[in-house]
């Protein structure tokens, strides 16, 4: 199973295609490709959407399904997508 | 400190309104990702792992209270609350918006900062001994020639489109806390027979993938030579350095390729051109730039041993800071304060909005508004009057700025690594972190004494992991992450590369591993050796039969 992973053009921030159209920030909802053919297609997609300047850098992952959640397969990318692995410093569950 | 004058705030507010336009054009589609991203790289906006990152030169080292201040005013308006401090002496933000990447820099040209040249293949923001003009030890205040390098190289025509990066650092003392020798360039200043002071020129060295300690092409270059002698330095590898394969295009590759004696040939050969007919360095310039650097309005008192012997007595915590965080200074009645980055609570270097305005309160309270950035992610209150420094170190704890472990072993340089780095392939910061909390017992940490551990995220080695005491590489061996460890390596003035010990361990069993080097150390060390000192007596066996067994 893939799904496509970009940054936002404005934000910078970490997104995943979504079913039928736009992107999502949540992992949960984003769009996954359970053939070859299917995950061609989420890539056109968006490529499509970095044509229009929306995200940048779409690449495909691997990902497996936890608990019913796509979970990127590779700790780099799962890293990408969940964040930082450390308290973000400053944040609720950080550094005071 | 440098001020801007009417070019430096005339280029800095241009070049704002210039990106604010290409922003613009970017978010309008009127530019593509390729055509943009160089742009954003000329005023340090990276696109990272997950957001936009932005790298401000803290230029050699020097922060004042109000550009400190800023900083925490862009990390709570444009980040999220916090700032990370590099090993180049820089601040970057993790999570700044393409979109408020304009604002944040005019906020930033405001106090005389900016983004430019701090990515690209250009020279760097030049660094430095973090204790310039206060130390002791000091021949001759460096910051002054790397003013004069700032402004020699900022936008420099012929330097703009280098084979490479390139990284300047200078020193102006004997003990070298800049690392001069793992740089592009590293200048040493000391004096000639006459007694005069001048630049020992050390080219080649650097670290990444291929390191290497840099070889002197010049044992003594007279002050107002400098410019010249960089130009030369700087034409000859902009002529020869590979531009064919990244990962071969760093002045080091052509040094040691060519070889030091060739190479000084080249850069002679050039300079003999150049020396007379080109801008010289002279007196009357220094003395302008070095004016800005003229010391602050230091009271007339006398060291105070009597006064700190009594309060270090009364208190076993501000004993172990004093011992630990506090450097000569050449004032008498003056010391130089280290605060520590390193707290058990915050990745190496990091540091909150709320801390660095405080630390800004303090800085304007008790060091004439001034403070430093140093290559290991620490920072610096140079001025503090010795009569002073119980009420700073009571104030610094409520800050968890008082962590006594500088120089130490949980005073750790780690790169971003994998939590952030889009380059890393393992991380550095829970490493760095577990490491602290298993070397809590600050009796054991002062028992180990002088150490310094390095962490670097992947071979470009951010992190210093060649020339640390202990250097840690982080490597992905199959999907997992690995840390390779070497040892023996240094950056001072008798700069050394560590070797490796052997094969990696795996994250979940780094810790012990480090634990088995320091065991083997306080086993086979003399009394009151330091751990480099140890490992280049005695060679790699102990260790490695210790970590690996001796089958």
């Amino acid at each position: 199973m893939q799904m496509i992973i970009a940054n936002t053009l404005a934000e910078g921030q970490i997104v995943f295609l979504a079913p039928g159209s736009g992107w999502t920030p949540d992992i949960a909802v984003g769009a996954v490709a359970n053939t070859d053919d299917e995950a061609a297609a989420l890539l056109a997609r968006a490529k499509q959407d970095e044509q229009a300047n929306l995200v940048v850098d779409p690449n495909l992952i691997p990902v497996g399904i936890e608990n019913g959640v796509p979970r990127p397969l590779d700790y780099r990318e799962y890293i990408r997508a969940t964040g930082p692995t450390v308290p973000i410093p400053g944040q609720p569950t950080g550094h005071p | 400190m440098y001020r801007y004058d009417e070019f430096d705030a005339c280029l800095v507010t241009e070049r704002v309104e210039q990106f604010r336009r290409q922003t613009e054009r970017r978010l309008g589609g009127e530019l593509t990702e390729d055509q943009f991203k160089p742009l954003r790289l000329m005023n340090g906006l990276y696109l990272q792992l997950h957001a936009y990152m932005l790298r401000i030169n803290v230029p050699y080292g020097v922060l004042s209270s109000r550009q400190l201040r800023q900083l925490a005013h862009i990390a709570r308006k444009y980040d999220k609350g916090y700032g990370h401090f590099t090993t180049r002496q820089n601040m970057q933000f993790n999570w700044i918006k393409l979109q408020d990447a304009p604002d944040a820099l005019a906020d930033l040209a405001a106090v005389e900062m900016h983004g430019i040249q701090s990515s690209g293949n250009c020279v760097r923001n030049t660094t430095s001994d973090q204790y310039a003009g206060v130390a002791r030890d000091e021949i001759a205040d460096p910051r002054v020639y790397c003013e004069i390098i700032r402004q020699w190289s900022t936008l420099h025509p012929e330097f703009s489109f280098l084979p490479r990066k390139f990284k300047i650092a200078v020193t102006g003392s004997p003990n070298d806390r800049a690392a001069v020798k793992v740089h592009d360039i590293g200048l040493r200043m000391h004096r000639n027979a006459a007694g005069e002071p001048g630049f020992e020129v050390i080219v080649g060295g650097g670290q990444g993938r291929t390191p290497f300690v840099g070889k002197t092409i010049r044992d003594w270059l007279a002050p107002d030579d400098l410019l010249t002698y960089l130009d030369a330095i700087l034409r000859v590898y902009n002529l020869d350095g590979r531009r064919d394969n990244m990962y071969k295009a760093r002045i080091k590759i052509l040094v040691h390729q060519i070889g030091a004696d060739e190479f000084r040939r080249r850069v002679d050969a050039e300079w003999e051109h150049i020396r007379t007919e080109e801008p010289q360095l002279p007196q009357a310039e220094i003395d302008r730039i070095n004016a800005y650097f003229a010391p602050p309005a230091y009271a007339q008192l006398d060291d105070q041993p009597a006064l700190l012997a009594e309060q270090r007595a009364k208190n076993q915590s501000f004993d172990a800071w004093v011992a630990a965080n506090i450097a000569e200074h050449k004032v008498p009645g003056y010391a130089i304060v280290n605060i520590s980055l390193k707290s058990l609570r915050l990745p190496p270097g990091d540091m909150t909005a709320a801390q660095m305005d405080a630390l800004a309160e303090l800085a304007d309270k008790y060091s004439f508004g001034e403070l430093r950035v140093n290559h290991r992610q620490n920072l610096v209150l140079p001025d503090v009057e010795q009569s002073m420094l119980q009420e700073l170190w009571t104030a610094l704890q409520k800050l968890d700025l008082a962590t006594p472990n500088i120089g130490h072993v949980s005073d750790i340089i780690a790169c971003p690594g994998l939590d952030y780095c889009a380059l890393a392939n393992a991380r550095s910061i829970p490493l760095a972190q577990e490491i602290n909390r298993r070397y809590q017992d600050m009796d054991r940490v002062h028992e180990i004494g002088h150490l310094t551990i390095n962490i670097s995220g992947c071979m470009n080695a951010c992190g210093h992991h060649h020339v640390g005491h202990i250097g840690i590489l982080g490597v992905d061996k199959k999907g997992k992450e690995f840390y390779q460890f070497t040892l023996g390596g240094s950056s001072d003035q008798n700069a050394s590369l560590g070797d490796r010990t052997g094969p990696g361990f795996a994250a979940e069993d780094a810790v012990d591993a480090l634990e088995t080097i320091l065991n083997t150390y306080l086993q086979v060390r003399d009394k009151g050796e330091r751990f480099l000192d140890t490992y280049r007596r005695v060679g790699m066996q102990p260790f490695k039969e210790a970590l690996y067994g001796t089958a």
